[in-house]
């Protein structure tokens, strides 16, 4: 036989018209998992980077080492940050859809990774999030007006009209700016850290890409770095199985798992279902512990769903199966906490109900505020003067000089002498 | 003191004056730089506050715009200016922009040290002159000195300033002013004026220009090492030039320059750097958008030519006196 070498082409397991498959997913049992001391090495619990931790099950109990034992009202509080997410999402949706915002990324079936891994976190601690970590900033509370403003590009916007919509930060609650290029912020994030152990202080950084980016030279960088010096940080690698149309066997998912790059650089690398907020947010302390005690940085994999399109400028029928995220096999993260929540947590569907009308209410209220702020057609509109600020903390010369020019074009006169 | 001393003493300077200040690189730290520069500060302020780093450009800017974002005045050498390309996304995409994308609510103070330029057999991945790539980019500051006094009051200035700056040290320089004849013996920086360093904190202003030479026949603009060579040249002509030394590139003293074109009518620009889409063009048409009734003749530019800096043929590129005299004659005689 002919030995020739053939250019291997990772499988994408459906396509539109095809049945969805799952099969090629490694799960682990619900409670199967060890889970190690904090300050075990990377090299002595490599198996986590190929495992799942899970904690709810199939009866949604909760079971296993990595159950956190949160309070119902802990979980209760959760289970509202993620609806609050949802809701949110859906409204900016049909606010896209109907030509109220230009654009819109919703993380629709991955809630719990940034609400679990929000709540695990403490005040203190810096969070460098990508553009579908929504729950990160509801955690953390920033209003809705202000993301509705931000989305509006308005008066009341935070980025003064620079950025595409989603892309919110704010220092005071500790949200680094999203950038639109990237997987830049991990190893920002590692950077964060290392100040922070220069400094002495015991505060961690968190940064997230999605699996898609972590071929980028910056995630390799962040996780040379981040094991190099053992800062205190958590890289997250949310795998959400899709890059836009590109199925995650391109970014390397094939062949290793995500998590298991970890182990190669010498850092913990933990795999877990991202849909399983009580095995999220355990994950998540564990590593916060770690890098809070000197144990060094944990690289996660969190394994979820992305059940909605990309973007509001992308679809998903074009390219993957349509009923795809009914036959997903780790569900859904609301529906499997509200489930766990009526068998333990003394909630219920009527509850439950209410608290969706609540959130809707809130939402719309929310909007109907942030429209007083300006609008994409009407209303208040951002000063263009903004324009020339924060390129420089001082503004030079040549951008006050180019400032009046464009006043003088608004204005119809023309500039020159 | 020589260029390298006092680029040494001005981070000595800022890291005891300001606990914020770290280093960070590759090789900076216990074997104290390629180039010397960072000599005996990891000894004298410990392995905490001078880093040595993996060779990876990219993470050492992330890492430094992390850092500066909680708190610290990172300043960080890329070895060699042609090593700068694979943080070239961290500097134009984030660390520019940061205080403009967050409305001000984030920025982050970074100095990125790193030196240019040819005239050391370098060959082409050592020898380079980006800075026009780095000028292209808004929100970073570009600066370059030409002179130990200068390379320590704008090093104390940069790692001072809030805003991103981006720092050109023409390695030619680093042990003695360079008139651009490689055969004549080198020159110590002690027999030169501008070799007299103070110890102490001073500030040399960014986006301030110096008029280093003043004279009536025409102006010459420069930076770097070309200054040197620029000097040497018309004084071997003959020539009464007004020489100006830029210092920082971005922000542009164009006061400076105006006046002192407006004043000769006449202007040769001069820079190491590749001449097509060089920082040169942009002076070019500065130039003549405000000077134009004034100019005399066509404004010209002595640069590198448009290839790869070649390891074999480095004089035949180098930017040389014989460059500035063709440059002169077309300046002076189309009058």
């Amino acid at each position: 036989m002919a030995n020739t070498s053939r250019l291997h082409l990772p499988p994408t397991p459906s396509r539109p018209g095809e049945r969805p498959d799952f099969s090629y997913l490694q799960i682990s049992a619900a409670g199967e998992v060890p889970r190690p001391d904090v300050n075990a090495r990377a090299r002595d619990i490599a198996a986590l980077s190929v495992e799942m931790v899970r904690v709810l099950d199939e009866a949604d109990d909760a079971v296993g080492p990595w159950h956190p034992h949160l309070e119902a009202e802990e979980l209760q509080v959760g289970l509202r940050h993620m609806m609050l997410t949802r809701a949110f999402d859906d409204r900016m949706q049909r606010n896209q859809r109907a030509g109220k915002i230009s654009f819109y990324m919703r993380s629709l079936g991955e809630e719990a990774v940034a609400v679990a891994q929000g709540m695990a976190l403490r005040p203190g601690d810096m969070l460098f999030p990508s553009y579908r970590n929504q729950g990160l900033h509801i955690v953390r509370g920033m209003s809705l007006v202000e993301m509705m403003c931000q989305l509006l590009s308005n008066t009341g916007d935070m980025c003064k009209g620079r950025q595409l919509p989603v892309m919110y930060h704010s220092a005071r609650q500790r949200l680094f700016s999203i950038s639109g290029n990237l997987a830049t912020q991990f190893p920002q994030a590692v950077g964060w850290a290392m100040a922070a152990a220069i400094k002495g202080e015991d505060h961690l950084a968190a940064g997230w890409i999605g699996e898609g980016s972590s071929a980028e030279a910056d995630f390799h960088q962040a996780l040379l770095f981040a094991a190099v010096y053992q800062a205190p940080v958590i890289l997250n690698v949310v795998n959400n199985q899709w890059a836009i149309s590109t199925f995650q066997g391109y970014a390397g998912g094939e062949q290793r798992s995500f998590a298991a790059r970890g182990p190669g650089y010498g850092i913990a690398g933990i795999r877990v279902d991202g849909n399983d907020f009580l095995a999220v947010h355990a994950v998540t302390q564990w590593a916060a512990e770690r890098a809070r005690t000197g144990a060094g940085p944990t690289l996660i994999e969190l394994v979820t769903y992305r059940a909605a399109a990309h973007s509001t400028s992308d679809d998903p029928s074009r390219y993957r199966a349509k009923d795809d995220y009914a036959h997903w096999p780790l569900g859904d993260p609301i529906e499997r906490l509200k489930r766990h929540l009526i068998k333990h947590g003394g909630w219920s569907e009527e509850r439950h109900r209410a608290l969706q009308g609540e959130l809707e209410a809130t939402v719309a209220a929310s909007w109907k505020e942030a429209v007083t702020h300006g609008t994409l057609n009407e209303g208040p509109r951002l000063d263009p003067d903004l324009m020339f600020e924060d390129v420089f903390k001082e503004m030079p010369a040549n951008l006050e000089r180019q400032r009046q020019a464009m006043r003088a074009e608004r204005s119809g006169e023309s500039w020159r002498k | 003191m020589n260029l390298v001393q006092a680029l040494n003493s001005a981070m000595d300077v800022m890291l005891g004056r300001d606990p914020s200040v770290v280093l960070m690189g590759e090789d900076i730290g216990y074997f104290g730089g390629v180039f010397r520069v960072t000599e005996g500060l990891q000894r004298k302020y410990g392995e905490h506050r001078v880093l040595d780093t993996p060779i990876a450009e990219g993470g050492i800017v992330a890492t430094a715009i992390g850092m500066a974002v909680n708190g610290l005045r990172p300043v960080a050498e890329i070895q060699f200016a042609d090593y700068i390309y694979p943080g070239f996304d961290q500097i134009a995409s984030e660390l520019a922009r940061l205080r403009y994308r967050s409305a001000g609510d984030f920025h982050a103070p970074v100095t990125i040290r790193t030196p240019c330029g040819g005239g050391i057999r370098g060959g082409q991945t050592h020898s380079q002159s980006p800075e026009s790539i780095f000028t292209h980019v808004c929100g970073l500051k570009v600066v370059m000195p030409s002179n130990p006094y200068d390379a320590k009051g704008l090093l104390i200035s940069a790692i001072e300033d809030d805003d991103p700056v981006i720092f050109f040290e023409p390695k030619r320089l680093y042990n003695g002013p360079f008139d651009g004849d490689p055969g004549k013996p080198a020159v110590p920086w002690s027999t030169h004026p501008k070799g007299e360093v103070p110890e102490g904190h001073y500030r040399v202003p960014i986006a301030k220009a110096e008029v280093v030479r003043p004279g009536s026949d025409l102006t010459i603009i420069s930076y770097g090492t070309m200054v040197h060579v620029a000097q040497a040249a018309a004084a071997a002509q003959g020539i009464d030039a007004e020489i100006i030394d830029l210092r920082s590139l971005s922000p542009l003293d164009e006061e400076t320059i105006c006046a002192s074109v407006c004043k000769t009518g006449r202007c040769v620009i001069a820079h190491e750097a590749t001449r097509f889409s060089g920082f040169g063009a942009e002076l070019t048409a500065i130039v003549q958008e405000h000077c134009f009734w004034n100019l005399l003749a066509p404004i010209q530019r002595v640069t590198g030519w448009d290839t790869p800096y070649p390891h074999a043929f480095e004089w035949e590129y180098f930017p040389n006196q014989a460059r500035f005299a063709a440059a002169f004659r077309v300046a002076m005689e189309s009058a």
